[in-house]
């Protein structure tokens, strides 16, 4: 059996439906933030399985963008989320409700 | 044949380790599955030929990304449990029943489109050819992206200063 691009396609579908469960599911705010990574990594090999299909280097220099993207989020988010925790002592996002009106 | 089982070996240990990092009660354990994914993403990068990203893949993404997230879990402690009382009691089954559906989607997606290209091997990855697009067509989004790294940083330094202040 050949290995066709769309096989890695259906596996980062399956991958980023899992982390977008995972965001849906948990209420811990760190495990939270580890799904969103989870559903990023899942869009890069999709970036990489089409430059393959298509002949093309330029999925392959998206991925390297979306990656340092990615890094800058995770930096600003987890020092927010040290801010959070000092001022709560929590993780669970259920409990940052402030701003119900 | 090779291609076919490193598929089948690291696809299945990149759902695994996902499903551990969504399952898991333990938030140590959850970066730990999410590690084991990004390895198992990045052996598939190079089955794909995509030689630099999976470099990258692992020294950004397994190694800096989860050891800040590793740093961070000690930080805020892992020993308190997760409360599991529901604030919306239907969330849990409608969050799994909108997953289904979204998975049902992708799936009838990708099966009934048809993809340009011919899948012919010639995309080669090495640093030199990703360096070469890098930096003539895409040098100023490249540039653009030193920007965003150092005001990330300034934001994190910021942030972690700010509470210091507060207390004075």
């Amino acid at each position: 059996m050949i290995v066709t691009p769309v096989w890695y396609m259906m596996l980062a579908a399956a991958l980023f439906v899992i982390g977008a469960s995972g965001l849906l599911l948990r209420r811990n705010a760190l495990i939270m933030f580890m799904s969103i990574e989870l559903m990023l990594n899942a869009v890069n090999l999709t970036f990489v399985a089409a430059a393959r299909q298509l002949g093309d280097i330029n999925g392959q220099v998206s991925v390297f963008f979306v990656m340092v993207v990615a890094a800058a989020e995770v930096v600003v988010g987890l020092a927010i989320m040290v801010a959070v925790f000092r001022r709560r002592a929590s993780a669970s996002i259920d409990e940052l409700a402030e701003l119900r009106g | 044949m090779t291609e076919l089982i490193l598929f089948v070996l690291f696809g299945v240990g990149a759902l695994a380790g996902a499903i551990m990092m969504v399952a898991s009660r333990n938030p140590v354990y959850s970066a730990l599955g999410l590690i084991g994914t990004m390895f198992s993403i990045a052996v598939l990068y190079v089955v794909n030929g995509a030689h630099f990203v999976a470099a990258v893949q692992i020294v950004v993404y397994a190694g800096a990304v989860m050891t800040l997230f590793l740093f961070v879990i000690m930080l805020i402690g892992v020993d308190q449990p997760e409360d599991t009382t529901e604030q919306l009691p239907i969330q849990r089954p409608a969050a799994l029943a909108l997953g289904a559906i979204l998975l049902i989607g992708f799936v009838v997606v990708i099966a009934a489109g048809t993809l340009a290209g011919s899948d012919d091997g010639t995309v080669v990855g090495t640093v030199e050819a990703i360096a070469d697009e890098l930096f003539t067509n895409w040098l100023l989004p490249f540039e653009v992206t030193t920007l965003l790294l150092v005001i990330a940083s300034v934001g994190a330094i910021v942030l972690a200063q700010f509470k210091l202040r507060d207390r004075k």
